[in-house]
Order: structure tokens, then C-alpha cells, then sequence
């Protein structure tokens, strides 16, 4: 056939090129194999073992895990006082964290997305972003400096005759907040930006004041971006510990259990593991009602 | 005399260097359909927003029905607008949209509801009001945007080229429905477009835009048969213009004058011309546009110049038309419809 010869005449590479073109499918599943295998072993395939293991226990002498079904952990997490307090309590900084940054984030992306000048956006976009070149433990460590007795935030409060929140629950929300903040203002200035001003021209023109404006139609067309923002800053506070054990005090949060609890109970830390996963879960299909999860 | 309901005085407006407006004077009376027709960069668009109150006018001066409002918000002008995006809110209903001006002027919620209600029957759109305006057509859209304008019963309706959207059919369907709708609410229409048919087809009265000016204001007769400037002529209709030379020897006279090709007749070279009554004039058919229910020639003079005459297809087919490419022709038309374009400024 006329096609074969055609076909003999070309380079392998073209060949390949007609070839993946003529088969959608085959195309198709190789993109995907790679990712896909990546998400189904590493990622799911871990989160399985975390929730079997979960279900096992340990030999309470040798700390060595015994493969016996059980439920005791989970049973464990709703009747030990410590463990319920804590879930709590990290699942109450985690909501704080969220709403502190949309609270800080919604002005600042106003400004830089409808007040500022066209000509400086992307400049304040990128200085919105600058502190997340920094690496984490860092910026940490700086507010430890910040918090700490005499330090900074002593400092500026005491013409006030006050004091800095020193390490503790507090400070963790602060440096929290501090640390997810980007998350939630880049979705909330995206949203913003993209809001067609003749909408606001048309909420005026039918008799609107600014207020009305705000509250009727900008609020409303950049909530799903609040909660996209959110399941950032929420699952991001939830699964942290390291900025607790740095200017946290005493305070502990789910990740702290885990991690005290790896060596000599790995079951219970699994159980502990898996309370984030559900919650962060939970909290995504709450959000997939406002639509956010088509604004991210 | 009927009342104005929109004066302008001396209106200006400039963007850093641009100067968008460069003074207009206008009077639009109660009632009426009032069009600003212009090319794109015009700044009709632009007095537009300045009446509703979105920009605010460099210098000069805006009255509404009679009261000064230069300096008001549009939240507080009686206008309305209908915007060339429709600028619908995504977010609610197509009836809260249709209400929401109610809700902000604090009418009570049944009273809201009803009237509504209305003013989607009035544009036909009942039992769409459940709907979000993302599930609906371009029309239907223009239609609720319509009726969410129309439902406060402003005093005057902006319409920034609300029609430009949609395609060819339902384009002329809404002319003729915004035509009724507004003959029935008897509100002021100010409606800006860049089509001239479309101006020509509704309006009371026409405004030609040209370079942040007026150049004429008329019925849609007076601009079509009587344009006052070589740019109305050119712009409202095909550009048909006999000058210098040509104009000498063919009109007899020196200046600019117009004639609309639907008046030239296309006849044979050899063909009696019938003066004195009529104007005539020799040349070679250099272009034939076959436009299915009429024909387009393009002849080149002998006096010199190029004039377009349209012929209905009454019992002609393509071919025939097609025929007539490079040979020579007679073109003739009464004299009455020759008319004499004033010098530019």
C-alpha cells in the first residue's frame, strides 16, 4: 500500500509521532502511567499501610509491633482525655490559622490586585511571594527571636505598658499564620483581579453604594477563592509540628503525639496519623460545596 | 415641547493625552430613541459612561430631566445601564439579578418578586427566573439584562452596544423588540453602536460621532439622504462621493457631492441619457459584487473618480451580473438625489 511505503520512507521518530497521533488512548495512558503509578504507590499505597497498621498493636514490653487486628487505638483516641484534647485543639489552630489569614489576606489583596497601579501588580505579587524563598525553618527561628523574653515583640508593646505573647499556643498561630499567609492571599488577588469591572460598574448603576457592592457581589464571587485559599492554610496547619515544638511552649498538636509516639507505639502514631488525613478530607468535601475546588 | 430628559454641555474628556471627548453639546428630549453612531475610538462610548457616571466628565456639564449630576455617582443618577457584556451577576439568579436594583432601593420582597416577575414577561422570559445567567443563550442574557435595567423605570436607558454580541438573525429580531419594548415603557433610549443600520432601523434621532465630536444630528432620513459632512457620507451608508474634477463635469458645479448607490441606475453605454432631469455619467464596470438579493457595481468614471451603484436582482441571475465585469456602461440618476456635502471644516 501507498501508506507503508510512505510510512518506510520516514524517520523512526515521525514514525512514532504518526503513530502516537492515530492512537488517542495509547497516548493517553503514557502520559499518565508515570504520575499515576507515582500517586497509586507512593502516595495512596502509604496511606494504606498507615491506616492497616493502624489496627495493629504492640508488644508493651519490647515496644515491637504485634500484627494482630484490633481496634483499640481508635478506641483509644475518643476515650483518652490527652488525645482528645489535643485533637481538638489542633483541629480549633488549624481553623484560627484560616481565619486569621483571610482576614489579613483580603485587604492586602484588594490593594494589590484593584487599588494598586496595573504597572506595579506582578511587583507586589512577587513581594507577596518573596518569603517563600526563605526556607521554612528560618523564618521560624525568627519569630522564636521575635517572641522571645526582651525580644522584638516585648519591645514594641511595652510603651503600651504590655507585653509580647511569649511561646505558647498564641505564638504557634501567629507564626502560623505568618507562614501560610501567601497560600490565602494569591487565590483571594487572583479572584479579585479577574472580576470584571463592569460588574461593579452595573451593581452601581442600579442604585448600589460601595458597601452594598462589596457585600453583594464582591464578597460573593471571591468567597470559593477564600475557601480555596483555606484548604491551603487548614491542611497546612493541621499536619504541622515543627513550629509548635519552636515557639509553642508546651503546647502539643496532633503531629507532636505522632511524633512522641513513633519509637515506642507505631500503631498508635498511625491511628494519630490518620485523624489529619480524615479531617483535611472532611474539610475538602465542605469545601467542594462552595466551589472552591474549581478555583484553585 | 416635550421636556429634555439628557443636556450636555461643553462635555470633555481626556485620557492623559488622549482626548476622548472634545466638546459636545446635546439635548436628547423625553422619550425618545436617541442613537450615537461612530466608528470605534469615537467617543460615544465614552459620553455614554460619562451620563450613567463611570467616568467623570474633564470639563462641561451634564443634566439630567433638568437637574445637574456632573458631579453624582451613578448610584445616584436615575439611569440605567445595559452594558455591552451584559455584566450580569454570575453569582445570583436571573431573578435576583432582575431585582437586585429593587433590593437596593429597600422595595419590600413581594413587591420585589412581582415586578420581577413582570419584567421578565415583558422581555418574554418567563419561568427562566430560577436559572443562573451562565445557563442561558446570548440573547436571553441581553434580555435579562434588559429587564433588570428597565425594571427600576429609570428616567433614561443606557444601551452600550447591546446587540454586538449576537449574531446576524437574532440581531435584527431584538432591533425590532427593543423598538417595541421601548415604545411601550416610553422611557428615554440613549443606545450607542457602531452599525449604521442599526441606528437607522430604530432611532428617533442620530448623533454621528467622529473623533470625540458631533458631526451631525438628525432623523435617520436627514442623516441617510442629507449627510452634513463627507464623513456622515461616508460612514452612513457607501462612501459615494463626486469631487473636483469629476464633480465639475459630471454635476456641473465644483464641490463635494453625494449620491447613495441604490439611486444609480446601471444602464448601456449606448443608451439615451435623459436630461435634463437626469445626471449622467460614463465609465467601466471595474468590480461586480453579487450580493444575492441585489448586485453591487463598481465603475470607474471617465470624468475620473469611482462611484458604486446597487442594482436589486429583479431579473437578473449571478451570471448575468458577472457578465457586466470590464464593459462599459451608462450610469444615470435624478437629479434630486445628487446632493452637495458642505466643505470640512
Amino acid at each position: 500500500m501507498t501508506t507503508t511505503a510512505q510510512a518506510a520512507g520516514r524517520s523512526p521518530v515521525r514514525r512514532l509521532a504518526g503513530t502516537l497521533h492515530r492512537h488517542p488512548r495509547l497516548r493517553l495512558s503514557l502520559l499518565l502511567t508515570a504520575p499515576l503509578l507515582w500517586l497509586a504507590v507512593l502516595y495512596l499505597g502509604s496511606l494504606a499501610v498507615l491506616f492497616v497498621s493502624a489496627f495493629w498493636t504492640t508488644n508493651s514490653f519490647t515496644s515491637e509491633v504485634v500484627k494482630v487486628w484490633s481496634t483499640d487505638n481508635f478506641h483509644a483516641l475518643f476515650t483518652t482525655p490527652v488525645f482528645r484534647q489535643v485533637i481538638l485543639r489542633s483541629i480549633g489552630v488549624a481553623l484560627a490559622v484560616t481565619v486569621l489569614c483571610a482576614v489579613i489576606a483580603f485587604p492586602v489583596a484588594f490593594y494589590t490586585a484593584r487599588i494598586a497601579k496595573p504597572k506595579w501588580r506582578p511587583l507586589l505579587v512577587v513581594a507577596i511571594l518573596t518569603p517563600l524563598w526563605a526556607s521554612y525553618l528560618v523564618k521560624v527561628y525568627a519569630w522564636r527571636l521575635i517572641l522571645s523574653q526582651g525580644g522584638l515583640a516585648d519591645w514594641m508593646l511595652k510603651p503600651f505598658g504590655m507585653s509580647g505573647p511569649g511561646f505558647g499556643l498564641l505564638a504557634a498561630v501567629i507564626a502560623l499564620t505568618y507562614l501560610w499567609l501567601p497560600y490565602m492571599i494569591l487565590p483571594i488577588h487572583t479572584a479579585l483581579e479577574q472580576l470584571p469591572a463592569s460588574l461593579l460598574d452595573a451593581s452601581a448603576d442600579l442604585g448600589g453604594r460601595p458597601a452594598r457592592t462589596f457585600r453583594s457581589v464582591v464578597l460573593p464571587m471571591v468567597l470559593p477563592s477564600v475557601a480555596a485559599g483555606s484548604v491551603f492554610t487548614f491542611s497546612l496547619s493541621l499536619g504541622d509540628y515543627i513550629t509548635v515544638q519552636i515557639v509553642g511552649g508546651k503546647t502539643q498538636l496532633i503531629g507532636n503525639l505522632v511524633y512522641s509516639n513513633i519509637e515506642l507505639n507505631l500503631p498508635m502514631a498511625a491511628a494519630l496519623g490518620t485523624v489529619p488525613v480524615v479531617v483535611i478530607v472532611l474539610y475538602l468535601l465542605a469545601m467542594r460545596r462552595t466551589g472552591a475546588l474549581s478555583s484553585l | 415641547m416635550e421636556g429634555s430628559a439628557i443636556r450636555l454641555r461643553d462635555l470633555r474628556k481626556s485620557f492623559g493625552e488622549t482626548t476622548a471627548v472634545a466638546g459636545i453639546d446635546l439635548d436628547i428630549s423625553d422619550g425618545e430613541f436617541f442613537s450615537m453612531l461612530g466608528p470605534s475610538g469615537s467617543g460615544k462610548t465614552t459620553v455614554l459612561r460619562m451620563i450613567a457616571g463611570f467616568e467623570s466628565p474633564t470639563s462641561g456639564e451634564i443634566e439630567l430631566a433638568g437637574q445637574e449630576v456632573t458631579g453624582l455617582a451613578p448610584f445616584e443618577r436615575d439611569v440605567h445601564t445595559v452594558f455591552q457584556d451584559y455584566a450580569l451577576f454570575p453569582h445570583m439568579t436571573v431573578e435576583q439579578n432582575v431585582a437586585y436594583g429593587l433590593k437596593v432601593r429597600k422595595v419590600p420582597k413581594p413587591e420585589r418578586l412581582v415586578r420581577a416577575r413582570k419584567a421578565l414577561a415583558d422581555v418574554r422570559l418567563e419561568g427562566f427566573g430560577r436559572r443562573r445567567p451562565g445557563r442561558l443563550s446570548g440573547g436571553q442574557r441581553q434580555r435579562v439584562a434588559l429587564a433588570r435595567a428597565l425594571v427600576g423605570r429609570p428616567r433614561v436607558l443606557l444601551l452600550d452596544e447591546p446587540l454586538g454580541a449576537l449574531d446576524l438573525k437574532l440581531r435584527e429580531q431584538m432591533q425590532v423588540e427593543l423598538k417595541a419594548i421601548q415604545r411601550e415603557v416610553g422611557i428615554t433610549f440613549v443606545f450607542v453602536t457602531h452599525d449604521q443600520e442599526e441606528a437607522l432601523t430604530m432611532s428617533d434621532r442620530i448623533a454621528v460621532f467622529n473623533q470625540g465630536r458631533i458631526e451631525q444630528v438628525g432623523t435617520p432620513a436627514e442623516i441617510y439622504e442629507r449627510p452634513a459632512t463627507p464623513f456622515v457620507a461616508g460612514f452612513v451608508g457607501t462612501s459615494n462621493l463626486l469631487e473636483g474634477q469629476s464633480a465639475r463635469q459630471v454635476v456641473g458645479a465644483p464641490g463635494t457631492y453625494s449620491i447613495r448607490p441604490e439611486k444609480i441606475r446601471v444602464l448601456k453605454e449606448s443608451a439615451e441619457a435623459d436630461e435634463p432631469e437626469h445626471s449622467t455619467a460614463t465609465g467601466t464596470v471595474a468590480e461586480v459584487v453579487y450580493l444575492g438579493d441585489a448586485t453591487r457595481f463598481l465603475v470607474d468614471l471617465d470624468a475620473g473618480g469611482r462611484l458604486t451603484a446597487l442594482q436589486q436582482n429583479l431579473e437578473t441571475s449571478s451570471e448575468d451580473v458577472a457578465a457586466y465585469r470590464g464593459t462599459r456602461v451608462r450610469l444615470q440618476w435624478h437629479r434630486r438625489h445628487t446632493f452637495k456635502v458642505p466643505d470640512p471644516r
